[in-house]
C-alpha cells in the first residue's frame, strides 16, 4: 500500500499537506508544489490562492508612525 | 558567486589585529571596543568567515589558531553582553510567536520593507540588495551549524526547512543562488563578500548574531530562535519587496527570490512553529529563555539596521560606507 499523505488541518490558517502536490482548480487550472510540505490557503484571503501567503494573520491597524 | 573574497579594509584597532593575524602575523592584544561598532563587527566578521569559505591567500589552518580563538572570544562575550542587556529576557516562547504573527498595517507603519514597497526609489533598493548580500549569499548556513546540536523531531523539522533553502536537492533554486541572480540583475557584483567593505557594522552585526549562536552549543535555543524570527516575519515583507520591485519595473529574475520567499515563508512559518519550536520546546523546555532571546536580539539588530537605512534614505544620504 502507498504512504498516505499526512494533511494537517492548522486552527488559524492554512491545510499543510506532505510531498510534491498538484492542485486543481474549478476552472481546470493545475499549480503545482514540488516543497516537502505545501500550504494551501483555506481562508480564500491569499493574492497566491490556492497557496497561503500569510494573509489570514491577524492584522493591526497602526495609527502613529510606529 | 564561484569567485572569492578579499580580506576587507580594517576599521580600528580590533579588526586590524584580526587582519594582520590573518596575513600571518601575531595576535596583539587589543582593547574593548564598541560591541556594534564597524570595528568589532568587521573583526568578528572576518574571524567567523574562516569557518565559511574563508580568504584567499589565508591559511585555513588559522581556523582552529588558539590565539585567533581567544580573540574571537573575548569580541563574542563583548557583543552578547551588550545584546543582553539591550533586550528583556523572558522565557514565554508561544507569547513571542503570537506577536510576530500579528500583522502591522496601513500607512504609519514604519519600516524598511513597507518604505521600499510603498515610495522607495531603485537606489535604495540596490542599497537593500546590498546589505542583504551578506547574509543571502550565504543564506542557510549560519543555522546549519545547529543542525547536530539538535535531536529527534526538532532536528528533522529544522533540516525539512534548510533543505527547502537550499533548493530541495536543485542548484539552481538555492536560495543564495536566486539571490546571486536577482543581484545581477539588479546590476549589482554577486560575487560572494564583494560587499563587505561597504556594509556598516549595522548589517554586519545581524549575520555575526546568527554565526554566533550557530557555533556555540550553548546557544542553540536562540539560533532556533532567530531562525524562527526570520521565517516567521519574512513572508508579509517579502510580498512588500515584490510589489516594490514591480512599481519600480525591476526584472523576472530580481522579483523572483523575494517572490520564491512569500510561498515558501508560508510554509516555514508553520514548520518552524509545529515541527521544531514545539518538539524542541518539549524535549527541552529550559531552552525557551536561550529562544526567546534570539528571537529578541535579531529583532533588535533588525530595528537598528532599518534605523539606519531609514534615517540615511530620509536625509537623501546613502546607507553603504564610501
Amino acid at each position: 500500500m502507498p504512504e498516505r499523505t499526512h494533511v494537517t488541518l492548522t486552527e488559524e490558517g492554512p491545510a499543510l499537506v506532505t510531498g510534491p502536490v498538484e492542485v486543481e482548480l474549478p476552472d481546470g487550472e493545475r499549480v503545482r508544489s514540488d516543497r516537502p510540505v505545501t500550504a494551501l490557503c483555506l481562508c480564500r484571503r491569499s493574492r497566491r490562492y490556492p497557496l497561503c501567503d500569510t494573509s489570514h494573520r491577524t492584522k493591526v491597524r497602526v495609527k502613529e508612525e510606529s | 558567486m564561484t569567485r572569492s573574497l578579499t580580506l576587507p579594509a580594517p576599521r580600528g584597532p580590533v579588526s586590524s589585529a584580526v587582519l594582520e593575524a590573518l596575513r600571518g602575523g601575531s595576535v596583539p592584544a587589543v582593547e574593548p571596543a564598541d560591541p556594534y561598532g564597524d570595528d568589532l563587527q568587521l573583526a568578528l566578521h572576518c574571524c567567523y568567515e574562516l569557518h565559511y569559505r574563508g580568504f584567499p591567500g589565508v591559511s585555513p589552518d588559522l581556523e582552529w589558531d588558539p590565539a585567533l580563538l581567544g580573540l574571537r572570544r573575548d569580541l563574542e562575550r563583548t557583543f552578547l553582553a551588550a545584546l543582553r542587556a539591550a533586550v528583556p529576557a523572558g522565557d514565554d516562547v508561544d507569547a513571542e510567536v503570537e506577536a510576530l504573527l500579528v500583522e502591522p498595517v496601513g500607512p504609519q507603519v514604519r519600516g524598511v520593507s513597507h518604505h521600499l514597497q510603498r515610495a522607495g526609489e531603485l537606489w535604495q533598493l540596490r542599497e537593500y540588495v546590498t546589505h542583504r548580500s551578506i547574509y543571502h549569499l550565504k543564506e542557510a548556513d549560519p543555522q546549519a551549524w545547529v543542525i547536530p546540536r539538535l535531536s529527534g523531531a526538532a532536528k528533522a523539522g529544522l533540516v525539512t526547512v534548510e533543505h527547502d533553502e537550499y533548493g530541495g536537492g536543485r542548484p539552481d533554486h538555492m536560495h543564495a543562488a536566486l539571490f546571486a541572480d536577482m543581484m545581477r540583475e539588479l546590476d549589482l557584483d554577486d560575487t560572494y563578500g564583494a560587499y563587505v567593505d561597504r556594509v556598516p557594522g549595522a548589517t554586519l552585526a545581524e549575520v555575526n548574531l546568527m554565526t554566533l549562536c550557530g557555533l556555540h552549543r550553548e546557544l542553540r535555543g536562540a539560533s532556533v530562535g532567530q531562525f524562527a524570527m526570520v521565517e516567521l516575519t519574512s513572508s508579509p515583507g517579502s510580498d512588500r519587496l515584490v510589489r516594490g520591485m514591480r512599481r519600480l519595473g525591476c526584472g523576472p529574475a530580481a522579483i523572483r527570490f523575494y517572490d520564491e520567499h512569500v510561498e515558501a515563508d508560508a510554509v516555514h512559518e508553520q514548520v518552524v512553529r509545529r515541527s521544531v519550536l514545539a518538539p524542541l520546546l518539549a524535549a527541552e523546555p529550559e531552552l525557551a529563555e536561550s529562544v526567546v532571546f534570539g528571537i529578541r536580539a535579531s529583532l533588535h539588530l533588525g530595528e537598528r539596521l532599518g534605523d539606519h537605512l531609514l534615517g540615511c534614505w530620509e536625509r537623501g544620504e546613502s546607507s553603504l560606507l564610501p
